[in-house]
C-alpha cells in the first residue's frame, strides 16, 4: 500500500460524498449548483490568468534553446528546421508539434541493462500514446460539453460529436442496452487512458518512486469525472433537457435548480468544479507553461541576432591593463608586445 | 587513477536501478568518497570576491554556515525566480511523467534515483513549494513541500555537483524542462554561501588573473606553444611561427588552454598550429593568438552567470585591443554554449568587429554574423568543401574513427554534421556509435561542468559508462581504435575512461586528424604522425 495514491484516492472518495451527501441527503442542492460552479469558474480564470502573468513578468534573460539536430550554419549543410529552428515561424511549427502531437515525448527511448552488460536504448511510445490519447479525448469531451452551454449548438461542436461517435457502437441484449443514445468514444476512451496513467504510476518502480500524492490526485478526479459522467450517459439516463436548461441558466445568470436529476449529476459538477479550481494551484498549469518555455519557444539564432538581457549589469572584470600591469616584465623578457614599455 | 576504485565489473554489479524502499525525501544522503570534489579553495573564492571564503569540508558536520544561510538561499530563489522565467515555469510544470528519469547518465551509470533528472529538480523544487507556493505552502507534504534543512543543503551540494549540465533530459521532456537550467541556478545559490567545489573554483581565479584556467601566465604560455614548434619541425621539418597579441591581425584565435597542457590536447594545440602555418604560406592567412584570452572554457559559468561574464568579457576586449576583425573559436564544448548562447547578450554588441568572412574561401559565415565568431569546425568544413587543403587522409588509415558529439555543441547549438564532414575528408574508417547515443541524444563524457577533477574518479567513471557503452559497441563490432571530439574536457577525461571500460580506444581532436592529413609545402617526407607515433607503412 502506498500511503500517497491512498491519500488522493480517499481525498477523491471524500469530495464524491461530500457532494453525494450534500445533495441527496441534506439539499443543499444551490450550493453545489450554483455556488460552487461559480466559485470554482472565477478561481479558475483568475488563478490562470494570474499564473501567467507571473510568468510573464520574469524576462527570459538568454536565448537557451534545446538543440535537436543539425544548426544552420553553411548553405550546403542540411539544418534540422523544425528540431533546432533558425526561425520564429520554423519555432511555431516547432510549438505546434511540441503541443499537438507532444513531439519530445514522442522520442522516449527506454533504458535496458540487458545480459552481459549490454545497453539498450529502446523507442518506447506506450507513454507517448497513452498520453496523446489522454488529452485528445480530453478535449473532445471538452468540446462536446459545449454544447450544454450554448444554443444553438455551435456547428463545430456538432462536428466533433458526429466525428466522436463516428466509431456507433452498438451492444444490445435482453438485460443491458447500450449503444443508444450512440457511444462517445472520447469518454472511453479517456477512462482507459487516465487508468492506464494511473497504473503506470503505480506500476512502474521508477515513476512510483518520484510520484507525488499531487500527482495522483488529478488522475483519480479525472477518472470520477469520467466514470460519473459515463454512468449518467449510459446507465442512469439523466434527464438531458433539464441540465440543458439548467447550464443555460448559469451561463445567462439566471441559475435555477433542475428537478429530476439525480445525486451522481452533482457529484459530476462537484468533480469538475474541484479540477477547475485546483488547476492554477498545480502541475495542470503545463497547459500554460509549455506555451512560454524558453528552451522550447526560442530561435536558436542567438550568434546572427542580438538578443537583449533587460538585467544586464556591468560585473568586475580583470583588464588587460591590469594584467599587462603584473606580468609587464615577464612579457618583455619572453618578447611579447606590450602596451606601456617599462 | 586512485588505488581503492572498483574493477569495472564490481562497478557494474553494484549499479542497481531499483528504488529503494523508503521515500526519497526520508532517505538520508550519504556523502561518499569518490563521488564528489573537494571544497573550493578560500584564497580562490576570496580573489574573486565571492562570498562566504573559509576553509570547510564536506565530509564533516558542520560546514560553517553564515548564521542567516537560510535567509541567503531564500532570497536567492527569490531574486532567481524574477529574474529567470526559465527557473519559474520549471519549478511549477513538471508533471513528474518520467520521461527524463532514464535519460540521464549519472541515473543510468549510479542507479542512485535522486540523479534522475527529475528528482534532481524535485530537491530544489521540494524547498521551493514549501517557501513559494499556496498548494505548498496549505499541503506541505502531500504537495511535495519540505523545509529547508543543512540536510537539504548538503543533498544539494552532493547532487548538483552530480549534473553535468549536459541537458540531455531536456532533449526527452515534454515540455522542455531542462535539469541544466535548474542546476546551474543551484549552483549559483551555493556560491551564495560559499559551497563551490575547489575544481571549479581554482581555475576561475586562475582565468580571471592570468587569462586561463590553468594559471599559465604570459611567458610561459609563450613557452609552450614554441616548446610545439620544436616538435613540429622534428615530424615535418617545417618551422612554424605563432604569433601573440598581435595588433592588428586579421583573426584572433582562442581555444581552451587544457590544449596547450595536456595530452591528447597538446596534438590538437600541435594541428591547429601546423594549419595556420599551412594557411598563412598557402593564402596569406593572418592569425594571432593571446595570452591575456588565453582561455576559450568557462568554469564561471559552473558558478554562476555573473562569474561567467566576469570570465567571458576578454574575448571581446582582446578582439577589440588587438583590432581584429573576427574570432576564430577552437575546439571545445562548454565554451562554444557559452559564445553561442550567451555571449552577445552579456559582453555584445560586438560591433568593432567585421562579419565574419573566410579571407580563403570568401564564404561569409552568415551563422555568426552578430556574434563574430566562427567555430573551428565550421571554418575547416568550409576550406575542405572549397578544396583549399591538400589532404592525404592515407596517413590516418591506422586510426578506424567515431565521434563524440559533446554535448553543448549539440544540444546548446547544433554542431553535428561539420565535424563530421571534416573527419570524413580526412580519415577513411569512420564508423558512428548507435544512433540513440549520438547527436542530439549524445551520452556525455560523465566529467563535464567542471566535474573532471581526480578526486571524483568514481562519479566520472559512472557517468561516463553510457558513452564508454557505445563506443565498446563500435570497437567490437567495426575495430574503432579511435575516439574523435571538439572538446578539450573531453580530450581530458576521456582517455580514463576508455581505459577502465574499452582499453585499446585513444582519443582525439579533430584538428589532430586533420594536421595528420595535411600536405604541408615544403614538408619533408612524414615518417610519424604529431605524436610520434609511426605513420602507416613506416613501421619498421
Ligand atoms: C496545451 C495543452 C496541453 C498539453 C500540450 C499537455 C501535455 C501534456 C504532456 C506532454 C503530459 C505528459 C505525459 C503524461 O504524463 O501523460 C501531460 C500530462 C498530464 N496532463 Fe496535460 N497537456 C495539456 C493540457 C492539459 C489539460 C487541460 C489537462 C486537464 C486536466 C491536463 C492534464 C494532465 C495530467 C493530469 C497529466 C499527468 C498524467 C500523469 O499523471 O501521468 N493536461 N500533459
Ligand atoms: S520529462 Fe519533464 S515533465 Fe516529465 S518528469 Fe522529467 S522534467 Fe518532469
Ligand atoms: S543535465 Fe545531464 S547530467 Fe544533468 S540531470 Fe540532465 S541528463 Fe543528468
Amino acid at each position: 500500500m502506498n500511503a500517497k495514491y491512498m491519500f488522493s484516492l480517499v481525498a477523491v472518495i471524500v469530495l464524491f460524498l461530500l457532494a453525494y451527501a450534500g445533495v441527496e441527503a441534506a439539499g443543499l442542492h444551490v450550493l453545489f449548483g450554483v455556488v460552487i460552479p461559480y466559485a470554482a469558474i472565477a478561481v479558475f480564470t483568475v488563478g490562470f490568468v494570474w499564473r501567467i502573468v507571473n510568468w510573464a513578468q520574469s524576462p527570459v534573460p538568454f536565448r537557451i534553446p534545446s538543440t535537436c539536430g543539425q544548426q544552420k550554419s553553411l548553405p550546403w549543410i542540411k539544418p534540422a528546421v523544425i528540431d533546432n529552428p533558425a526561425t520564429t515561424g520554423a519555432v511555431v511549427i516547432r510549438m505546434i508539434l511540441e503541443i499537438l502531437f507532444f513531439r519530445s515525448l514522442f522520442r522516449n527511448l527506454k533504458f535496458h541493462f540487458n545480459e552481459g552488460n549490454r545497453f539498450s536504448y529502446i523507442w518506447e511510445k506506450w507513454l507517448w500514446l497513452g498520453a496523446l490519447a489522454f488529452h485528445w479525448a480530453f478535449l473532445a469531451v471538452v468540446v462536446r460539453h459545449l454544447r450544454f452551454f450554448a444554443e444553438p449548438v455551435p456547428f463545430w461542436v456538432q462536428w466533433v460529436e458526429q466525428l466522436d461517435s463516428f466509431f456507433r457502437v452498438e451492444f444490445i441484449t435482453d438485460f443491458l442496452q447500450i449503444g443508444l443514445p450512440g457511444i462517445f468514444l472520447s469518454g472511453l476512451v479517456l477512462l482507459a487512458a487516465t487508468i492506464y496513467l494511473l497504473l503506470r504510476r503505480i506500476v512502474i518502480p521508477q515513476v512510483k518512486y518520484i510520484s507525488l500524492a499531487a500527482d495522483f490526485f488529478p488522475l483519480f478526479l479525472i477518472i470520477g469525472i469520467a466514470l460519473s459522467g459515463i454512468l449518467m450517459r449510459y446507465f442512469l439516463k439523466e434527464d438531458i433537457v433539464g441540465i440543458k436548461e439548467f447550464t443555460m441558466g448559469l451561463v445567462t445568470f439566471h441559475p435555477s435548480i433542475p428537478k429530476n436529476v439525480s445525486g451522481i449529476f452533482y457529484v459530476h459538477l462537484f468533480f469538475v468544479s474541484v479540477l477547475l479550481a485546483y488547476f492554477p494551484f498545480s502541475k495542470l498549469m503545463h497547459l500554460g507553461g509549455i506555451f512560454m518555455s524558453p528552451t522550447r519557444n526560442l530561435a536558436n539564432n542567438s550568434r546572427t541576432q542580438r538578443h537583449v538581457n533587460p538585467w544586464n549589469y556591468p560585473v568586475k572584470v580583470h583588464s588587460y591593463e591590469e594584467y599587462e600591469e603584473e606580468f609587464r616584465e615577464k612579457m618583455i623578457e619572453a618578447g611579447l608586445p606590450v602596451e606601456k614599455e617599462l | 587513477m586512485a588505488d581503492d576504485l572498483l574493477k569495472p565489473d564490481e562497478l557494474l554489479a553494484r549499479t542497481d536501478h531499483r528504488p529503494p524502499a523508503t521515500g526519497w525525501m526520508d532517505t538520508p544522503v550519504n556523502i561518499r568518497k569518490g563521488m564528489y570534489c573537494y571544497a573550493a579553495n578560500p584564497k580562490s573564492v576570496e580573489y574573486l570576491s565571492l562570498p562566504y571564503a573559509r576553509q570547510w569540508n564536506p565530509v564533516e558536520d558542520d560546514w560553517k554556515l553564515p548564521e542567516n544561510w537560510k535567509q541567503i538561499i531564500f532570497e536567492g530563489i527569490r531574486e532567481r525566480l524574477d529574474k529567470f522565467r526559465s527557473f519559474k515555469i520549471f519549478m511549477d510544470i513538471c508533471v513528474r511523467c518520467g520521461a527524463c528519469a532514464d535519460k540521464c547518465h549519472f541515473f543510468i551509470g549510479t542507479g542512485d534515483p535522486r540523479n534522475m533528472p527529475v528528482l534532481r529538480a524535485e530537491l530544489l523544487r521540494s524547498i521551493y513549494r514549501n517557501d513559494f507556493t499556496t498548494a505548498g505552502k496549505i499541503f506541505g507534504k502531500v504537495a511535495g513541500a519540505r523545509p529547508m534543512t543543512t540536510e537539504v543543503l548538503k543533498e544539494w551540494w552532493y547532487y548538483f555537483f552530480q549534473c553535468t549540465e549536459c541537458r540531455r533530459c531536456s532533449v526527452f521532456c515534454p515540455y522542455g524542462i531542462d535539469t541544466a537550467e535548474i542546476t546551474i541556478i543551484a549552483r549559483e545559490l551555493l556560491n551564495l554561501l560559499g559551497l563551490n567545489i575547489d575544481w571549479i573554483a581554482t581555475p576561475v581565479a586562475n582565468c580571471f588573473r592570468t587569462g586561463n584556467h590553468l594559471g599559465i601566465q604570459p611567458h610561459a604560455f609563450k613557452d609552450m606553444l614554441e616548446f610545439f614548434v620544436d616538435d613540429l619541425e622534428e615530424i615535418t621539418g617545417i618551422k612554424v611561427e605563432p604569433s601573440f597579441n598581435r595588433k592588428g591581425a586579421d583573426i584572433l584565435f582562442i581555444t581552451p588552454s587544457g590544449d596547450v597542457f595536456a595530452d591528447p590536447g597538446t596534438y590538437t594545440c600541435m594541428g591547429y598550429m601546423l594549419l595556420f602555418h599551412y594557411l598563412r604560406e598557402k593564402y596569406g592567412f593572418d592569425i594571432t593568438w593571446s595570452t591575456y584570452a588565453s582561455e576559450g572554457g568557462n568554469f564561471g559559468f559552473f558558478t554562476s552567470h555573473e562569474t561567467m561574464k566576469r570570465l567571458n568579457s576578454k574575448m571581446y576586449a582582446e578582439a577589440k585591443r588587438l583590432g581584429v576583425k573576427w574570432i576564430l573559436g577552437g575546439e571545445c564544448g562548454h565554451m562554444w554554449r557559452v559564445i553561442h548562447q550567451y555571449m552577445d547578450t552579456m559582453n555584445g554588441p560586438a560591433d568593432f568587429l567585421e562579419e565574419p568572412v573566410s579571407p580563403i574561401t570568401g564564404t561569409k559565415f552568415e551563422s555568426s554574423r552578430g556574434t563574430k565568431m566562427v567555430h573551428i569546425a565550421e571554418f575547416l568544413a568550409d576550406l575542405i568543401k572549397h578544396g583549399k587543403l591538400d589532404l592525404d587522409p592515407g596517413r590516418n588509415d591506422n586510426v578506424k574513427v567515431t565521434f563524440h558529439d559533446s554535448c553543448n555543441p549539440a544540444r546548446g547549438m547544433g554542431l553535428l554534421d561539420e565535424p563530421r564532414y571534416v573527419i570524413k575528408n580526412v580519415c577513411k574508417h569512420f564508423y558512428e556509435m548507435p544512433p540513440n547515443t549520438i547527436r542530439e541524444n549524445t551520452f556525455c563524457c560523465g566529467s563535464g561542468s567542471g566535474l573532471n577533477a581526480g578526486e571524483d574518479m568514481e562519479l566520472r567513471l559512472s557517468g561516463g559508462l553510457p558513452r564508454a557503452n557505445a563506443v565498446k559497441y563500435v570497437h567490437q563490432k567495426h575495430g574503432v581504435n579511435m575516439l574523435a571530439c571538439v572538446c578539450a574536457i573531453d580530450r581530458a577525461v576521456l582517455p580514463p575512461l576508455m581505459d577502465y571500460w574499452v582499453p585499446g580506444v585513444g582519443v582525439t581532436g579533430l584538428t589532430e586528424l586533420v594536421a595528420n592529413a595535411l600536405i604541408l609545402p615544403g614538408e619533408k617526407e612524414r615518417e610519424t604522425n604529431l605524436r610520434g607515433e609511426p605513420l602507416p607503412g613506416m613501421e619498421e
